[in-house]
């Protein structure tokens, strides 16, 4: 139904461009002007349920800031949520790309992937879009030397990074064993992880590498056993890290474990079961009770869409820095907002935000927990705030 | 020594597993000389459906080995008439078609079964629920668990079994029979479409106690579990000689010791360069090199006494 919804708004609008003949960017009409901004992310699939969460958070501060009665350059601004959905492909996400392009949207939020947000980008950067992703962390987004790029969450550099001084330091291991599933996430935050370790002096004992489709690791973690580190790290996603957990102890492998994101779910728990007791993992940014703004932010959002799934407080920043941009430049146009978006210290929900050079957030935290008597405790956060 | 030992004991394991698959593709193709690429969705069924009933059980507080045996008596009956029904409505019409009808097919069904699982069971990995204890033995310095000793006695009598029906029973003079010649041994008054069906249902029933035992095993199910465990359990059934029962044991535990040695020993022979991740390329070359002298494979014949 919303996304007939949707698709019904999307022709509306399309019917009123072309009503309104050659209109360029933001329609004018009744004195008050229209600002589009586009949000993608997967509707459907496996993950719909992140999608939707994305779409919310996009949704609640454009309404928000609506019922402010914002006036920008003389102009009363009424914002307008064009949400599609990219399917998680990285295909689709670039045909999106171009249908915002085309109805020539002051922004774009999105998309929750890197997988799809990174190709997506190149046709924002040429049309002079602006875009803020809320949840892609593959650093490689913001490293193609696109103006336009930007997001809210910190990269996995960030997290690589922060997750191998930590193991150094608060766990105290002295030796590491990596695995990771070749894929662009897991690898990339794996080498990450090994980078930091070394230089924190953990001895990396050996590092290995499985798929995202294995389910057998056995042999690889024999091979770990014999080098008998203090703890071992998994760059990769819950549906391999949870049985992982189980064949490390039942090999009888006293090590400790700690993945990334991609294993700090609910998931994880129930695959891993027991074995899981004692695990580590870590995300992104703060638990939402730390969030400068989250208990409130919790409490608005609650109240209209329920139960917040990981990465809506991300998006409403992200609105609300692009919002705070356009206020400053005194207006909606990308090519005068932008130069004010890379200038933003914006005092957001989950951070205070501003971008370095590159676009990415700058001095973003990450959040490490423990699996303690069947659930995930948020144990420290890692980073400074800026 | 002890990690060696380890690694051949995983070996084992994984291998019997492989083998307990094999064996659904070495017997169809024993008779009718069909690669049913939809066994390995039969078996990702039977886990499945396996993994509800241990589900249910679990749900009211049951636990061992009995919940597991329950889940493998109601896996049995239903992918028996899987197997069933795959060879009735998707093979039988076509037995008189050319050699690559039947192959087509059975890639369609196994793209339909994985399609309807994910209808049925969703699309997120399911963890299979823990009811064992599963206590560990100490064994000259290796590991081995209740499981993993339960998977060989289990796929060791299953063989035997297996073994004995093939023949010392009428059924299994019958399929050996049909085997040889079909037409000949129909004008001897077998009944060949019976005992082609009776293939399948001995196949599906050793694919359904595979299913509940990967899914024990590694503790979860998914709706394409059975596509890369079908690939390795044929690979399994060719290194051993296709069509050969003894083949598909031998080749089953082969791959799978050759796989566990390749990802443990692989990285430091070469120094790091070939990883673990090249274990799976490691079996397969030695499926090639095993192909190249003898190509009907490890203990297969050419033109002898096939299933």
């Amino acid at each position: 139904m919303p996304r007939l919804l949707s698709s019904l708004a999307l022709s509306l609008i399309a019917l009123g461009l072309i009503s309104c003949g050659q209109s360029s960017g933001p329609t004018t009409g009744s004195g008050e002007l229209v600002v589009r901004i586009g949000a993608s992310s997967p509707l459907t699939g496996p993950q719909a349920h992140l999608g939707k969460d994305n779409e919310n958070g996009t949704r609640l501060a454009i309404d928000e800031a609506n019922a402010q009665g914002i006036t920008i350059g003389g102009q009363k601004v009424r914002f307008e949520l064009v949400s599609e959905d990219d399917a998680a492909d990285p295909k689709t996400g670039t045909i999106v790309a171009q249908k915002f392009v085309d109805l020539k949207v002051s922004g774009v939020i999105g998309h929750l992937n890197s997988g799809t947000t990174i190709p997506a980008s190149r046709i924002y950067s040429e049309a002079g879009i602006p875009q803020i992703s809320p949840s892609a962390t593959n650093p490689k987004y913001t490293h193609q030397g696109f103006k336009t790029a930007f997001r809210v969450i910190p990269n996995d550099t960030k997290q690589g990074g922060e997750l191998g001084r930590y193991v150094a330091s608060k766990i105290g291991a002295k030796t590491v064993a990596i695995m990771d599933d070749t894929t662009q996430y897991g690898q990339g935050l794996a080498n990450q992880f090994e980078e930091a370790a070394k230089a924190a002096g953990v001895t990396v004992v050996t590092h290995e590498h499985t798929d995202d489709k294995a389910s057998d690791f056995q042999a690889i973690l024999t091979n770990i056993k014999a080098k008998n580190p203090d703890i071992i790290f998994y760059g990769g996603m819950d549906a391999q890290s949870g049985p992982m957990m189980k064949q490390i102890r039942s090999l009888g492998i006293k090590a400790k474990f700690m993945t990334g994101d991609g294993g700090c779910s609910t998931e994880f728990l129930s695959l891993a079961g027991a074995a899981g007791e004692g695990a580590y993992c870590s995300l992104p940014g703060l638990p939402i009770e730390k969030m400068p703004k989250g208990e409130d932010f919790k409490k608005r959002f609650n109240a209209k869409y329920g139960e917040i799934q990981d990465y809506s407080p991300y998006c409403y920043d992200a609105v609300m820095v692009m919002i705070d941009a356009m206020k400053r430049a005194n207006s909606t146009d990308p090519s005068k907002y932008l130069p004010e978006l890379a200038k933003s210290n914006y005092d957001g929900v989950t951070a205070k935000i501003s971008f370095d050079e590159n676009g990415d957030l700058k001095g973003g935290v990450i959040t490490v927990y423990q699996l303690r008597g069947g659930k995930w405790v948020a144990e420290e956060t890692l980073g400074a705030q800026p | 020594m002890d990690i060696f030992l380890q690694q051949v004991i995983n070996g084992l394991v994984q291998g019997s597993l492989y083998a307990l698959v094999a064996l659904g593709y070495t017997m169809v193709y024993g008779i009718i000389e069909l690669v049913n690429f939809a066994h390995g969705e039969v078996v990702m069924v039977g886990a499945l459906v396996g993994l509800s009933v241990i589900e249910r059980m679990a749900a009211r507080g049951e636990t061992g080995w009995g919940v597991i045996a329950l889940g493998i008596l109601v896996a049995i009956p239903s992918c028996m008439a899987l197997g069933l029904g795959i060879e009735r409505i998707a093979y039988r019409p076509l037995r008189k078609a050319p050699r690559l009808a039947p192959l087509i097919s059975a890639i369609g069904v196994s793209i339909a079964l994985q399609q309807l699982a994910a209808l049925i069971w969703g699309r997120n990995y399911l963890h299979y629920p823990e009811v064992l204890a599963n206590p560990q033995f100490h064994l000259g310095g290796a590991v081995i668990t209740q499981v993993q000793l339960v998977i060989l006695a289990t796929t060791g009598i299953l063989m035997a079994v297996m073994w004995v029906v093939v023949q010392k029973t009428a059924l299994g003079r019958a399929m050996r029979a049909s085997a040889q010649n079909p037409a000949v041994a129909g004008l001897m008054g077998v009944n060949v479409d019976r005992i082609i069906a009776s293939t399948f249902l001995m196949g599906s029933g050793l694919a359904a106690v595979a299913g509940v035992l990967v899914g024990t095993y590694y503790g979860v199910g998914n709706h394409t579990m059975g596509f890369m465990l079908g690939l390795k359990a044929f690979t399994a059934a060719v290194l051993g000689g296709i069509g050969s029962l003894g083949g598909a044991m031998l080749g089953g535990l082969l791959l799978g010791v050759i796989e566990n040695l390749g990802a443990g020993y692989l990285g430091a022979l070469t120094n790091g360069t070939i990883g673990s991740n090249y274990s799976d390329v490691f079996a397969f070359l030695m499926l090639i090199a095993v192909l190249i002298f003898r190509p009907s494979g490890l203990m297969g014949e050419r033109g002898s006494e096939k299933v």
